[in-house]
């Protein structure tokens, strides 16, 4: 379960993130249906790109939410470890 | 200043030219011919006004929707506005060059349908020779292609044995979601409605093998199985509520909250070649005659359940009770729910009627 922090996760075909401007929320797009991303997970997901990586993306939001980056991986490793799961990201 | 929520699908049914016949189809029995078929143009407005409006998926449906030329530039436009596009088909048309052709213009799944795992049952139900190795070979070019796929099984007694097999197939040929989906009475289905109908015994041994694979295949098969209506004493939340999420614009360009709603009478069908996507939606008689809970009689209306289930399907109302207002008679509450009862036991053997065109003996395709 545990990602290592120079993995590159990316979103599989068949789904990506997108904005919805008419309901103002993020959404992840899937076969059949749309999830909508609460804030935190929207946050994380706009800087998954298939090229960053785990440990770039954590650096990235430590320093734009100045908050601790032990937390942070945390939160991160979470939310990609669940999304891999559901087959969303590859790790 | 919106209203209603805006819609969240839509489904664009491009035609309903098919080169197969099956029995069960939902379609209407009277089908819209070429000549009265929607130009690219107009489709083209059509998924602009939807993206516009909110939708986030268009499902691109018939017929047979890789029927129409202009399939590619239509994805293609949809995935320009960020549409989600998916791509419902029977897959006897896919070839290596006409799937290139819509993942280059940017398609996000495929839904391949199977009448069956046997060549036999599947040609008595399409009707077309050669269908079931034409599907095999459609499947292995979109998994090469690494599309995301989807297989589609639509089941009745005379493939409710092979619930089992059809999983199987689904995982050998790398699929990511099967539906395992029981037939739902509209159009050509209801006319066929007692040949197409399982006994209850099929019907557990179909729920049976799909709670087997389901442990077999884990997280590498994500299977959904659409239970019958007609054996379940509550009604399914038909569309998510009536003009609530779904959008249906028909091959002429009528706009239907449901793809069978055309049987409701009494009631113009707007058509998009007449009225804005937007207006339709929000303003249009049809989409607010059963929106909401305000319509409903009793015993909905003082119903708990009454913004679970929106109070059923208003076409199945109406084709079982004559009523389109009524109760869904699915429902143990319904005074006309032994209806739904008789219905479900007298399922039998028989020679089917073959969807098709009034007044022909035969399919178009081209
Ligand atoms: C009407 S078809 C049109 C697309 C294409 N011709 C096909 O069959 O895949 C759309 C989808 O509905 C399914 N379907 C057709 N009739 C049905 C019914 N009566 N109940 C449930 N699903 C049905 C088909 O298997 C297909 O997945
Ligand atoms: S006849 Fe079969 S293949 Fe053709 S549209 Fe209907 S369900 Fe699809
Ligand atoms: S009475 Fe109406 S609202 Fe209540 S469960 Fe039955 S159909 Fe649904």
């Amino acid at each position: 379960m545990s990602i290592a922090e120079d993995s590159i996760p990316g979103f599989t075909r068949g789904h990506r993130l997108q904005q919805d401007r008419v309901r103002d929320v993020w959404l992840i797009q899937a076969p059949e249906k749309a999830f909508i991303a609460d804030p935190v997970a929207a946050a994380i997901l706009r800087l998954v790109d298939g090229k960053r990586s785990l440990g770039t993306i954590i650096d990235l939001l430590a320093e734009t939410y100045q908050a601790p980056r032990d937390r942070i991986a945390a939160d991160v490793k979470t939310l990609v470890a669940s999304l891999a799961e559901q087959k969303i990201l590859s790790p | 200043m919106t209203r209603f929520p805006p819609p969240m699908s839509l489904l664009a049914e491009l035609t309903h030219r098919c080169p197969l016949a099956c029995p069960y189809c939902s379609n209407p029995l009277s089908l819209d011919r070429r000549q009265s078929e929607l130009e690219t143009q107009d489709w083209v407005r059509i998924l602009e006004e939807a993206a516009a409006l909110g939708v986030l998926q268009v499902h691109f449906s018939g017929g047979e929707p890789m029927a129409r030329a202009d399939l590619p530039a239509l994805v293609h436009h949809a995935s320009s506005l960020n549409l989600y596009t998916n791509l419902i088909t029977s897959g006897v048309l896919i070839t290596q060059a006409t799937l290139a052709a819509l993942d280059e213009a940017g398609l996000d799944h495929i839904q391949l349908s199977f009448q069956d795992v046997t060549e036999t049952g599947a040609e008595r139900i399409g009707g077309l020779r050669g269908a079931q190795e034409r599907k095999l070979a459609a499947a292995r070019l979109i998994r090469a292609r690494g599309l995301p796929l989807t297989l589609n099984f639509v089941i009745h007694r005379e493939n409710a044995d092979r619930v089992a097999q059809m999983l199987d197939l689904a995982h050998e040929l790398g699929a990511g979601r099967v539906e395992i989906a029981h037939t739902q009475y509209y159009g050509w289905g209801l006319k066929n409605r007692d040949l197409l109908m399982p006994s209850a015994a099929q019907l557990d041994a179909a729920t049976d093998a799909v709670v087997k694979a389901r442990a077999r295949f884990g997280n590498s098969l994500a299977i959904d199985y659409v239970t019958p209506d007609y054996h379940a004493d509550q009604p399914k939340p038909c569309m998510g509520g009536w003009g609530q999420r779904f959008l249906n614009v028909t091959p002429s360009g009528k706009v239907l909250p449901c793809h069978a709603a055309e049987t409701i009478p009494d009631v113009t069908f707007p058509n998009v070649m007449e009225h804005a996507l937007g207006e339709i939606w929000q303003d249009s008689a049809l989409f607010n005659l059963f929106r909401g809970t305000a319509w409903m009689p009793e015993p909905c209306q003082s119903c708990a359940l009454k913004e679970i289930d929106w109070g059923g399907c208003r076409c199945q109302a109406l084709a079982l009770t004559g009523d389109a207002r009524a109760t869904d008679p699915v429902c143990a509450r319904s005074d006309r729910h032994e209806v739904v009862v008789a219905a479900a036991e007298a399922g039998h053997d028989g020679d089917f009627a073959y969807r098709r065109f009034t007044g022909t003996g035969r399919n178009e395709t081209g």
